[in-house]
């Protein structure tokens, strides 16, 4: 590297998976990006399904089959995650932008606690669901 | 402690060809930053919308074509929609320009991006627009 950045000093070069060492911080900001990607593909299915209701009853029928079956189901409850995570994760980062928890114990900890308020808020989501009969 | 700055990690040559930052960042980052803060009530109540009309009662096209016709309901969902996409639009867009280097590839995939999130806002909110002012079909 110093052979091409002619003396001048080295560069600091951006970290990626292979080279960091797995702690709760960086699997946060994985699985922040990862559920960015998940909601992007959320957002379209929400654009879906309103063209869909607009479209007549025939189409909204298929489309709510298509997200009520086994594997629109799976998807919707990774969704339900990813929202509440990103949720979180905004809580989280503007206290950053205040300048507040970045203490390597406080960081830790906002961050495990991110992914379980995501984790137990989807459950209890869908556990209402279930009681309410959406799921039958 | 000039050697601190930041300036030392600019090279010669980036410094002669004087191509910076574009100074847009910051409104990226502000859009950013207040999309994603007007996305905490959208996703509650989001969740909450969710949860109804997934229940026995909504099955129909007919009772979800009057609840949304309600004028709160059709104005959070679109809101939802509309400021989701905003918000996504600018999340992915970091993404492609963190990771992809080729010009050509990149500007393909932003321009991409851009388009997909207009056309699914347009769309969606068009949509919207016509089943809470014309009722179902």
């Amino acid at each position: 590297m110093t052979e091409s950045s002619g003396g001048l000093p080295e560069r600091p070069l951006s970290p990626h998976l292979q080279v960091w060492r797995w702690h709760v911080t960086m699997a946060c900001s994985i699985l922040h990006r990862g559920c960015i990607f998940a909601l992007y593909f959320g957002a379209l299915l929400l654009a879906g399904w309103a063209v869909s209701l607009a479209s007549g009853s025939e189409c909204y029928g298929w489309y709510i089959g298509l997200l009520g079956s086994p594997l629109g189901k799976l998807v919707l409850f990774g969704l339900t995650f990813a929202l509440l995570f990103n949720l979180a994760y905004t809580v989280r980062q503007s206290f950053w932008d205040l300048g507040l928890g970045f203490s390597l114990k406080t960081a830790d900890m906002t961050g495990a606690a991110a992914i379980a308020f995501a984790a137990v808020g989807a459950i209890v989501i869908w556990a209402i669901a279930a009681q309410t009969g959406a799921l039958s | 402690m000039a050697n601190l700055s930041a300036g030392r990690f600019r090279t010669p040559l980036s410094r002669a060809r004087g191509m910076g930052a574009s100074r847009h960042g910051v409104s990226h980052f502000i859009t950013e930053r207040v999309s994603g803060l007007a996305l905490i009530p959208l996703t509650l109540w989001a969740v909450f919308a969710g949860l109804r009309l997934s229940g026995p009662a909504y099955r129909s096209q007919e009772a979800v074509a009057s609840w949304i016709a309600a004028p709160h309901n059709t104005v959070l969902l679109a809101l939802l929609l509309v400021v989701a996409l905003v918000h996504l639009k600018g999340a992915i867009q970091v993404v492609i320009e963190d990771y992809i280097e080729r010009f050509t590839t990149k500007t393909v995939l932003v321009v991409a991006n851009l388009f997909v999130c207009v056309v699914a806002g347009a769309a969606g909110v068009v949509s919207i627009l016509k089943v809470a002012l014309t009722g179902a079909l």
